[in-house]
C-alpha cells in the first residue's frame, strides 16, 4: 500500500488491516511520520513529534504474539497524536507555553497510560492556544496551526493542532481537551470528528488543567466509529482522579455501528431553539438544516425544545473559567519546574518578585488577561456576585438540560456560529472570540456529552460541523445518530467530507 | 456594574503575582471592562433560591485507601527545577510576609 | 526594645482578655492527605513525593479515607455536629513553600462544627471552651534559609525547598471566641491546649509532639473594658509551638494590649510571633487587602458525604477520653489531687500506667518517674518517654527491692546502668555483681567492727538512744561497698547491744 493510501484510512480500517497483517504498526507509524515531515511546513500542527518512540512502541506492539494481541482494544497498533495539554513521560509537554518551556514530565496521564497498554503508538504533541486558552490555536506561544482546507485560516481552537493533523492525514486520531468546545470547534472547523465526553467519563489525571470542572479530554478522528472506539478506549473510571465516574465506559462502538444501518425510527431530536439567528453564517445555517432534513428522512421525530437560560451560558462561563484558571495556573511560579526569570536590577531580588516577573514573561496576554479577570471573580466582596452567581445559572442550565431530555433523546444544533476565520481577524477584539464559542459553551457547563461531525462545506468552501448533545452518562445516545449522519451524508457526497481537501503535502509520497 | 479602575488592575496583578506592565494594565481595563459587562448579566438570573453547583456530576468522594505507593525519586522530583540545590529546589530571598 | 507592659494583675482588672485558639495537629495517617507519597520525616529531601504533592501540571488529588475517620473521631472527641456534607475549597496565595500556590482546606462547609471541650485546670475547676470547628488541611513544604544568621528568615540570601511535608493531613480545630476566663485566661489556654493534646494521643491520630512540629498553635487575643461590650481587635500570635509558649503569648498579649489601651492608643489587627528567647511576641504583618485568599470550592474534588455508618463506625472504635482516664487511674492508683497532677505535669501518666501494667505499685512507679527519672530528663534536656529506661525495666527493678535483692542504693545505680545503656535491670545487677548483703558472716562481721570501731555509739544506743544507728549502718554500708540491707545491719546491731 502506498504512504497515501495507508494515511486515508480511517482508524477502525488500519487496525482491521493491523489485524489481517496485511500493515503493520511500524508500517503506520512510518507512513504517518512521512506524511508529518510533508505537511508540517504548511500546517504546523505539531510541538514536537516523537517519532522514535513511536517507532519503539510500534515495534514493542508489532513484537507480541497473537494471543497477546486478541487481548488488545480493536484500535491496538494504530498510531495517535496527542494535544500537549496532556502529559507524557519523558516527552517535552509545555501546554504551548513559554512558561513550561522543556518541562519533561516524570509521569504519564492515565489516557496516555491506556493507550500504551492498548498498543498505540505516540506520534507527537500537538499545537493549542496556550494552556487551552483560545478558539483559534493563534495564542500559541510557539507557533501558528494552519487550517489543512485553506492555510490562510486557522483551525479553531484551542485544539487546532490535533484537529489539523487528523484533517491532513498526520494522524488517524488524536486526544484534545475540551473545556468549552476545544475539540468540537476545531472539529467543525477542520471538516473532522471531535467528542466531548460527559464530564468524568474520561479520567483527568495528566490533564493540564485549564478549569477543572469544565475540562475533559476527548477523541480527534475522522468517523464516528473511529471517535467511538478510541473514547472505549481511553474512557472509564480513574481512582487517581476524584471526578471520575465510577462506572465503565459506555457501549458507544456498538452505537455507532447501529447508527451506519441509518435509522433512527422513533429517535426524538430537539432543535435548541437559542441557538441559531444573528451571528450565525448561513452557509452554517444551511448545512445545519440539511443535516436535520436527513435524521428526518432516517425516521427521527424532530422538535423545537428551549433552553432558556442558555444566553446566559456564556457569561456563567468567563466567570467560572477564569476563576478556576487563576487558581489553576498559579503552580507556575518558577519554582519547581519550567521557566525562571529574576526580577530587573532595580527591582529587589525576593522569591515573590522572581514569581511575578516569571509569570509576567511566562504566560501570553490571553492567559494573563484570564487570570486576572479570575483572580477578580474569587475576589472577597465579589465572589457572590460573579462567583456564585455563575455557579447558580449553571445549576440553571443543568436543568435546562434535563427538562430537555425529557422530552428528547439528543440535542442539535450547529457547532459553530462561524467557519474557519483569517489569522487576526477575532484577536484584536476578545468578546468577538469568545462569542464563537456560545454553541459549545453550554454542554461543559451541563456536564453533558457532546460531538461535532462534519455537515458539509459552506458557500465559501469551507467545513461545517453539526452538533449532538447527549444526557450526562449517556454518551452512546449521541453516537447512533451520529453515525448515521455521517453515513447519510457520505452517500450523497459519493464519500467523505475530505474527498474535497487539496491535499498537496501527500503528492509524491512513498509508494 | 463594575467597572475596573487602573488601581484595582494593578491590585490584581498583585494578587495573581505577574509584574503587568503599564502597557498591560492600560489594555487589561478595557477588555476586562467590556468583557465585565457583558458577563454581568448572569446576576439577573441568579436568585437567592437556586443553588450553585460546583461540580456538574453530582459525585461523592471517592475515599483512597491510605496504603503508600512509590514516590518519585528525587532526582525525577528535581529535575524540572530552575535552581537546585542539595536536592532541595531554591527559592530567592524570602521576605517574611507570612 | 522592650516594650511598655501594664502588669498583668491590673490589666486583667481593667480589661476582660477575649481569647481564642486555633491548634494545628499534624496527623499520623500512613500517606499523605491527598495523594499515596509515603508520611515520613528525616529522609532525603524531596523523596516522598507524587506528582501531587510535587503540584506538577496534571495532577489531580484524591482524598486519604484514615484521615477522614481521624477527622471523625476527632469531631467526636470534641462533641462536634459531623456534617453529612463536607467540602474543600482552594485557598489561594503564593509562597515558595506551597507545590500548587493554594492550600485545600475545608472553609465553609467543614467536617466538624460546632462543639466543646471540658478542660480541667490546676485546681480541678472544670472550664468549658467552646469549638466553632475542626476541620481537615493540608500542609506546606519547608523552607531552610541559608545565608543569614542562625537560619532566620532574615538576611538569609536564598532558601532551600523541602517538599516532603507537603501535603501531610492536618486538622485545624479552631475554638469560639473564650469569653469569662478573665485572669485565668493564660491558665485555660496552655490547659485547653495540652487536653487538645491528650485526646489525640488516646485517639492515637496523631503523635502530637510540640516540639516536633506536630502540633502548633495560633493563639488570638482581645481585651476590652467588660464582658458586656464588643470583642476588641485582636492580635494573632502564629505557630507557638510550647504549652509554656501559649500561656506566656496570651499573658504578655493581655499585658501589652493593655497597656496601649490604657494609654489611649488603638490595637492593630496583625500577625505576630512568640519570640521563646525574650519570651515576647513581635509584631508581624497587619492583615490587608494581601489575605483575600479566594476561597472557592476546589474543583478537582467533589462533595465528602460521611454517612451515619461511617460515624457509628467510627464511634466504636472510640477509646476512653484522657479525662475520664485520668479520674479512672486516679481512683485505681489511690492518688490524691496533688499527686496527680505531679503525674500529668510529669507529664508521666502513660508511663505510670505502663509500669504499674508490668508488676510494679503506682507508688514504687510513681517514686521512679518522677524522681530520678524526672532529674535525669531535666539534666538531659529530654522527655521522660526519650530516656533510654521502659516502663517494663522500672517495673523490674521494683520487683528486685520488693522481693529483698537490691535496696534502695543498689536499685538506683541499677537505674544508672540501664540508662547508660548496659542492658535490662537484671544484665546490669549481674554486670556489676550487685547483691544484697543480708544474713551471712561477712554482714555480722561488718557490724562488730563497726561496733569496735565505735565505742560511744555503742554506749548511746545501749542507752535506748537510736539517733547514732545511721552511723554504723553507714560504716557497715561502706565495708560491704553498700551491698548490705539496711534493715538486716539493724536487725544484727540490735542482737548485739541487748
Amino acid at each position: 500500500m502506498s504512504t497515501t493510501e495507508i494515511v486515508t484510512l480511517s482508524a477502525a480500517e488500519m487496525a482491521a488491516k493491523v489485524k489481517a497483517k496485511e500493515v503493520s504498526s511500524r508500517e503506520l507509524v512510518e507512513a504517518h511520520l512521512e506524511v508529518i515531515e510533508a505537511a508540517e511546513p504548511s500546517v504546523k500542527a505539531f510541538l514536537k513529534v516523537s517519532g522514535d518512540q513511536a517507532l519503539e512502541q510500534a515495534d514493542a506492539f508489532d513484537a507480541k504474539s497473537d494471543e497477546e494481541k486478541a487481548q488488545l482494544p480493536e484500535l491496538a497498533g494504530v498510531p495517535i497524536a496527542i494535544k500537549d495539554m496532556i502529559v507524557t513521560k519523558g516527552i517535552e509537554t509545555t501546554a504551548a507555553s513559554k512558561i513550561l518551556e522543556g518541562w519533561v514530565p516524570p509521569y504519564d496521564a492515565t489516557v496516555i497510560k491506556k493507550l500504551k497498554a492498548a498498543g498505540m503508538p505516540l506520534l507527537g504533541k500537538t499545537n493549542l492556544d496556550e494552556f487551552a486558552q483560545g478558539s483559534s490555536t493563534e495564542h500559541s506561544a510557539y507557533q501558528t496551526t494552519h487550517n489543512p482546507w485553506d492555510t490562510e485560516r486557522v483551525p479553531g481552537g484551542s485544539g487546532g493542532g490535533s484537529a489539523a493533523a487528523v484533517a491532513a492525514f498526520e494522524a488517524p486520531l488524536a486526544l484534545g481537551t475540551d473545556t468549552g468546545g476545544s475539540i468540537r470547534q476545531p472539529g467543525s472547523l477542520t471538516g473532522t470528528v471531535g467528542v466531548k465526553p460527559t464530564y468524568g467519563g474520561v479520567s483527568r489525571f495528566g490533564a493540564i488543567a485549564m478549569a477543572s470542572s469544565l475540562d475533559q479530554i476527548g477523541p480527534c478522528s475522522r468517523t464516528v466509529l473511529d471517535a467511538a472506539l478510541l473514547q472505549e478506549v481511553i474512557g472509564g473510571h480513574d481512582k487517581r482522579d476524584s471526578t471520575s465516574i465510577p462506572e465503565g465506559p459506555r457501549p458507544m462502538v456498538a452505537a455507532a455501528r447501529e447508527g451506519m444501518k441509518r435509522d433512527l425510527k422513533g429517535l426524538k431530536v430537539g432543535l435548541i431553539k437559542e441557538l441559531g439567528g444573528e451571528g450565525f453564517q448561513p452557509g452554517v445555517m444551511a448545512r445545519f438544516e440539511e443535516g436535520v432534513k436527513k435524521l428526518e428522512e432516517m425516521g427521527a421525530e424532530v422538535t423545537e425544545v428551549s433552553l432558556p437560560h442558555l444566553p446566559y451560558s456564556l457569561g456563567a462561563y468567563y466567570i467560572i473559567m477564569p476563576s478556576e484558571v487563576s487558581s489553576n495556573l498559579a503552580r507556575y511560579d518558577g519554582m519547581r519546574y519550567g521557566l525562571r526569570v529574576m526580577p530587573p536590577a532595580d527591582v529587589p531580588q525576593t522569591a515573590a518578585n522572581m514569581m511575578a516577573y516569571t509569570r509576567e514573561a511566562g504566560f501570553g496576554d490571553e492567559v494573563k488577561r484570564r487570570i486576572i479577570l479570575g483572580t477578580y471573580a474569587l475576589s472577597a466582596g465579589y465572589y457572590d456576585a460573579w462567583y456564585g452567581s455563575a455557579q447558580k445559572v449553571r445549576t440553571l442550565i443543568i436543568d435546562d438540560f434535563k427538562k430537555a431530555f425529557e422530552k428528547v433523546d439528543v440535542l442539535v444544533g450547529p457547532t459553530s456560529p462561524v467557519t474557519a476565520f483569517k489569522f487576526g481577524e477575532k484577536t484584536e477584539d476578545p468578546m468577538a472570540m469568545y462569542a464563537i464559542d456560545i454553541t459549545t459553551i453550554p454542554a461543559n457547563l451541563a456536564g453533558v456529552p457532546a460531538m461535532s461531525i462534519p455537515a458539509g462545506l459552506s458557500d465559501d468552501g469551507l467545513p461545517v460541523g453539526f452538533q449532538f448533545l447527549a444526557p450526562q452518562q449517556r454518551d452512546e445516545a449521541m453516537y447512533k445518530p451520529a453515525a448515521a449522519l455521517e453515513a447519510a451524508l457520505e452517500e450523497d457526497w459519493n464519500g467523505p467530507i475530505w474527498q474535497s481537501l487539496k491535499t498537496p503535502w501527500l503528492d509524491g509520497l512513498g509508494k | 456594574m463594575p467597572t475596573f479602575t487602573k488601581e484595582e488592575i494593578v491590585h490584581l496583578g498583585d494578587l495573581a503575582r505577574i509584574a503587568l506592565t503599564d502597557e498591560e494594565i492600560t489594555r487589561l481595563q478595557g477588555d476586562l471592562n467590556v468583557i465585565a459587562e457583558s458577563i454581568n448579566k448572569v446576576q439577573e438570573i441568579a436568585t437567592d433560591d437556586v443553588p450553585p453547583t460546583a461540580n456538574p456530576i453530582p459525585l461523592e468522594a471517592y475515599l483512597r485507601p491510605d496504603v503508600p505507593e512509590t514516590p518519585l525519586t528525587q532526582e525525577e522530583a528535581i529535575a524540572g527545577a530552575p535552581v537546585s540545590e542539595a536536592g532541595m529546589f531554591v527559592a530567592p530571598r524570602i521576605l517574611g510576609e507570612e | 526594645m522592650a516594650e511598655k507592659l501594664m502588669k498583668y494583675a491590673d490589666a486583667v482588672k481593667k480589661f476582660d482578655p477575649v481569647i481564642g485558639l486555633e491548634t494545628h495537629v499534624e496527623l499520623s495517617t500512613t500517606t499523605k492527605l491527598f495523594c499515596p507519597a509515603e508520611v515520613s520525616f528525616g529522609g532525603e529531601p524531596n523523596s516522598q513525593l507524587t506528582p501531587v504533592s510535587l503540584g506538577l501540571p496534571g495532577s489531580l488529588p484524591v482524598l486519604n479515607k484514615t484521615a477522614v475517620d481521624y477527622a471523625i473521631k476527632l469531631g467526636l472527641a470534641l462533641h462536634c455536629e459531623i456534617a453529612e456534607w463536607s467540602q474543600f475549597s482552594r485557598k489561594n496565595y503564593f509562597y515558595p513553600d506551597m507545590p500548587r500556590d493554594y492550600q485545600i482546606s475545608q472553609y465553609d462547609k467543614p467536617t466538624n462544627g460546632n462543639g466543646y471541650l471540658d478542660v480541667e485546670l490546676e485546681d480541678g475547676t472544670v472550664f468549658r471552651v467552646p469549638i466553632e470547628r475542626a476541620h481537615i488541611e493540608d500542609d506546606a513544604g519547608k523552607n531552610t534559609h541559608v545565608g543569614g544568621a542562625d537560619g532566620r528568615i532574615e538576611g538569609a540570601d536564598h532558601s532551600l525547598v523541602d517538599y516532603n511535608r507537603a501535603g501531610v493531613p492536618l486538622i485545624e480545630i479552631v475554638t469560639k471566641p473564650i469569653e469569662g476566663a478573665g485572669e485565668r485566661a493564660p491558665e485555660i489556654a496552655g490547659a485547653y491546649v495540652r487536653a487538645i493534646r491528650d485526646i489525640v494521643r488516646a485517639l492515637n491520630i496523631s503523635h502530637a509532639r510540640m516540639e516536633q512540629g506536630n502540633m502548633r498553635a495560633d493563639v488570638n487575643v482581645s481585651l476590652r473594658n467588660s464582658p458586656s461590650d464588643p470583642f476588641g481587635t485582636r492580635s494573632e500570635t502564629k505557630n507557638v509551638n510550647s504549652f509554656r509558649g501559649i500561656e506566656k503569648t496570651v499573658q504578655y498579649e493581655i499585658r501589652r494590649q493593655a497597656q496601649i489601651l490604657s494609654e489611649g492608643g488603638e490595637i492593630l489587627q496583625e500577625t505576630r510571633h512568640w519570640d521563646e528567647a525574650s519570651q515576647t511576641t513581635a509584631g508581624g504583618r497587619v492583615k490587608s487587602d494581601a489575605d483575600d485568599y479566594r476561597y472557592f470550592p476546589d474543583p478537582d474534588l467533589v462533595m465528602l458525604h460521611i454517612t451515619k455508618e461511617h460515624i457509628e463506625e467510627m464511634r466504636a472504635q472510640m477509646p476512653e477520653m484522657p479525662r475520664e482516664r485520668r479520674n479512672r487511674l486516679k481512683g485505681e492508683w489511690g492518688f490524691n489531687d496533688l499527686e496527680m497532677r505531679d503525674v500529668l505535669n510529669a507529664d508521666a501518666l502513660d508511663l505510670l500506667e505502663e509500669t504499674v501494667k508490668a508488676g510494679a505499685t503506682a507508688a514504687g512507679a510513681k517514686k521512679w518517674w518522677l524522681g530520678e527519672l524526672s532529674r535525669e530528663a531535666n539534666a538531659k534536656g529530654a522527655s521522660l518517654e526519650e530516656l533510654p529506661i521502659t516502663p517494663s525495666d522500672v517495673a523490674e527493678v521494683e520487683k528486685l527491692i520488693a522481693d529483698g535483692k537490691l535496696n534502695d542504693k543498689l536499685a538506683k545505680q541499677t537505674v544508672v546502668g540501664v540508662l547508660a545503656g548496659e542492658g535490662t535491670p537484671a544484665e546490669v545487677v549481674k554486670k556489676h555483681g550487685f547483691q544484697v548483703v543480708s544474713d551471712d558472716g561477712a554482714l555480722e562481721k561488718a557490724v562488730d567492727e563497726a561496733l569496735a570501731a565505735n565505742p560511744d555509739i555503742v554506749e548511746k544506743l545501749k542507752s535506748g538512744n537510736m539517733k547514732p544507728m545511721g552511723a554504723i549502718i553507714g560504716a557497715v554500708m561502706r565495708a560491704t561497698r553498700g551491698q548490705a540491707d539496711a534493715k538486716a545491719v539493724t536487725k544484727i546491731v540490735m542482737g548485739k547491744i541487748k
